[in-house]
């Protein structure tokens, strides 16, 4: 099968900083891919560069059968229409704040995808009921908490029909007890089989959801493998130590600080 | 231990906090009072009933009162709604890719919000008849332009901030749905621009009624006098002295404090732009 996602060499850069320094990345259909790793890592930039909300500096990046980044040429391609085929959710929501939760799961399909008024209707309703939340569909994004602005935002992307979805730090904003809702909505997304590719600190659904788990540090791959590997039994040194601070922030040594025992 | 913990640590003055909150309160009022007095004794009040607020000359007024107000919110308001289609054009040509655009409106704003109102009236009342041979008969045309194409200027230059100030992801959230650049401005960014510069807008609506004002230069008939036309002319009449100008003033509050009312009113039904 042809994969959702190809990157070969990809490189990111900002001026004299590279952000990204030569990914190779293939997600294949229906994989969940988890990337982890600490702020800075550049595994954000990676994520927006699917989707081309940031421009690759070299490169090739394919998807869905589009090459839409290449060393070669510039490729001169509709990137509106791979977008309305691969949902993005960010880490803020980004709910448009001047509609309601349903025109806010409308509007792309209608002036995006040409369906009609009842059609997108039909559908958002269906995607809202699916993250739970069909009955706020006359609510403002503001009227919600964040955990149910997150859910829309998901159920905004999935009425696009994507044929694969980026999540960017999904749960990052959130209130530690809202968290569970949107991750099980993320869940039940995975095993339907929708091809997914996560940014994320949610160490548990890494383990629990991802087919495959990346660690990224410093603009590379550190390490990837099946997630029992990478999260419970890391192979490299740089792995290791995030890993404790992430799962074991109370014992972090402090940097620049002499600890006594340990 | 406790001791030094209730202790003070500044040495407290006279009074208590509470005291000298009511003691700043007590002279606030003073000071008010002290210069009403001052106002009121100092004041000619015989002279300022026949010269300034002389009742007689004021309703003698009032009948050309409504139709002068309505000319001036008809100036006003056409001349808003091209300053508005103006200024649109010139922001979205302001954040333009291509230079000359931005050249251009920056020139267009730079030039038309630094000359008085006055010089553009005069201009399009007189010099662009001759200049290019067009004859423009309806005051309003000629009002709507000029007062239009000076406020177009300010109106640019706000919306711009307005365009501006909408939070990058609700554009990233726009193009990730597959949303055109164009289709985006128009579905999220304006709109959301729009509630963002309501109560700067408001400003160019109320500076702009005051503005048609200057309406007077292009030489009215009667029947298109507005407010500020009727007071100067109860002015020159004679009587009453300065008591025109206070009508017509009055007549001024009675149309933008009701704006500001209005602003007000579709600030909080929008909920006042973005997060």
């Amino acid at each position: 099968m042809n994969a959702v996602i190809s990157m070969t060499n990809l490189r990111k850069s900002y001026g004299d900083l590279e952000v990204l320094s030569g990914i190779d990345l293939t997600v294949s259909p229906g994989e969940v891919v988890c990337l982890i790793g600490p702020s800075g890592s550049g595994k954000s930039t990676l994520l927006r560069c699917v989707n081309q909300l940031e421009q690759a500096t070299s490169g090739t990046v394919t998807v869905l059968g589009q090459t839409i980044a290449s060393d070669d040429h510039e490729p001169d391609i509709d990137i509106d229409d791979v977008r309305a085929r691969v949902g993005m959710v960010f880490q803020q929501f980004n709910l448009f704040s001047h509609m309601t939760v349903l025109e806010n799961c409308t509007i792309a399909q209608r002036k995006v995808l040409g369906r009609s008024k009842p059609d997108a209707e039909r559908i958002a309703q269906e995607n809202l009921e699916r993250v739970g939340l069909g009955d706020r569909g006359d609510a403002n994004p503001r009227q919600l908490s964040g955990g149910q602005q997150q859910r829309v935002a998901i159920a905004r992307a999935l009425s696009m029909d994507p044929q694969l979805m980026l999540f960017d730090e999904p749960t990052s904003a959130l209130d530690p007890e809202l968290v569970g809702d949107v991750l099980s909505v993320m869940r039940e997304l995975a095993e339907q089989g929708m091809t997914m590719l996560v940014v994320t600190h949610e160490m548990a659904f890494a383990r629990d959801v991802a087919d495959r788990v990346l660690f990224m540090d410093g603009g590379v791959i550190v390490e990837e493998g099946p997630a029992s590997q990478v999260i419970s039994n890391p192979q490299e040194e740089r792995t290791r130590q995030f890993l404790q601070r992430v799962l074991d922030p109370t014992h972090t040594p402090v940097a620049g600080k002499e600890h006594k025992d340990s | 231990m406790t001791s030094t913990l209730n202790s003070p640590t500044r040495r407290r003055k006279k009074f208590t906090p509470r005291q000298r909150a009511a003691l700043s309160r007590g002279v606030q009022y003073g000071i008010l009072l002290v210069v009403a007095v001052i106002i009121a004794l100092t004041a000619d009040w015989q002279r300022i009933s026949s010269n300034l607020f002389n009742v007689e000359v004021a309703l003698r007024m009032l009948p050309q009162l409504p139709s002068a107000a309505l000319n001036t919110i008809i100036y006003t308001l056409f001349a808003f709604a091209l300053g508005l289609a103006l200024g649109i054009i010139l922001a979205l040509m302001r954040l333009s890719s291509v230079a000359l655009y931005r050249w251009i409106a920056t020139l267009w704003i730079e030039f038309f919000r630094g000359i008085p109102a006055l010089l553009v009236v005069f201009t399009v009342g007189f010099a662009v008849p001759i200049a290019f041979g067009v004859r423009i008969d309806s005051i309003t045309a000629k009002a709507a332009i000029a007062l239009g194409i000076v406020s177009s200027a300010y109106i640019a230059e706000t919306i711009r901030a307005g365009i501006q100030a909408v939070p990058a992801g609700q554009i990233e959230a726009a193009r990730s749905l597959g949303m055109s650049p164009t289709r985006t401005m128009l579905t999220v960014t304006l709109p959301q621009a729009f509630r963002i510069v309501l109560p700067p807008m408001t400003n160019e609506l109320i500076l702009l009624t005051k503005d048609t004002s200057l309406v007077y230069l292009l030489g009215l008939s009667a029947s298109a006098y507005d407010l500020t036309k009727v007071g100067r002319d109860a002015l020159n009449s004679g009587t009453g002295g300065l008591t025109g100008l206070f009508v017509v003033g009055a007549a001024y509050l009675c149309i933008t404090i009701p704006l500001g009312f209005l602003a007000r009113w579709l600030e909080r039904r929008t909920g006042g732009g973005s997060r």
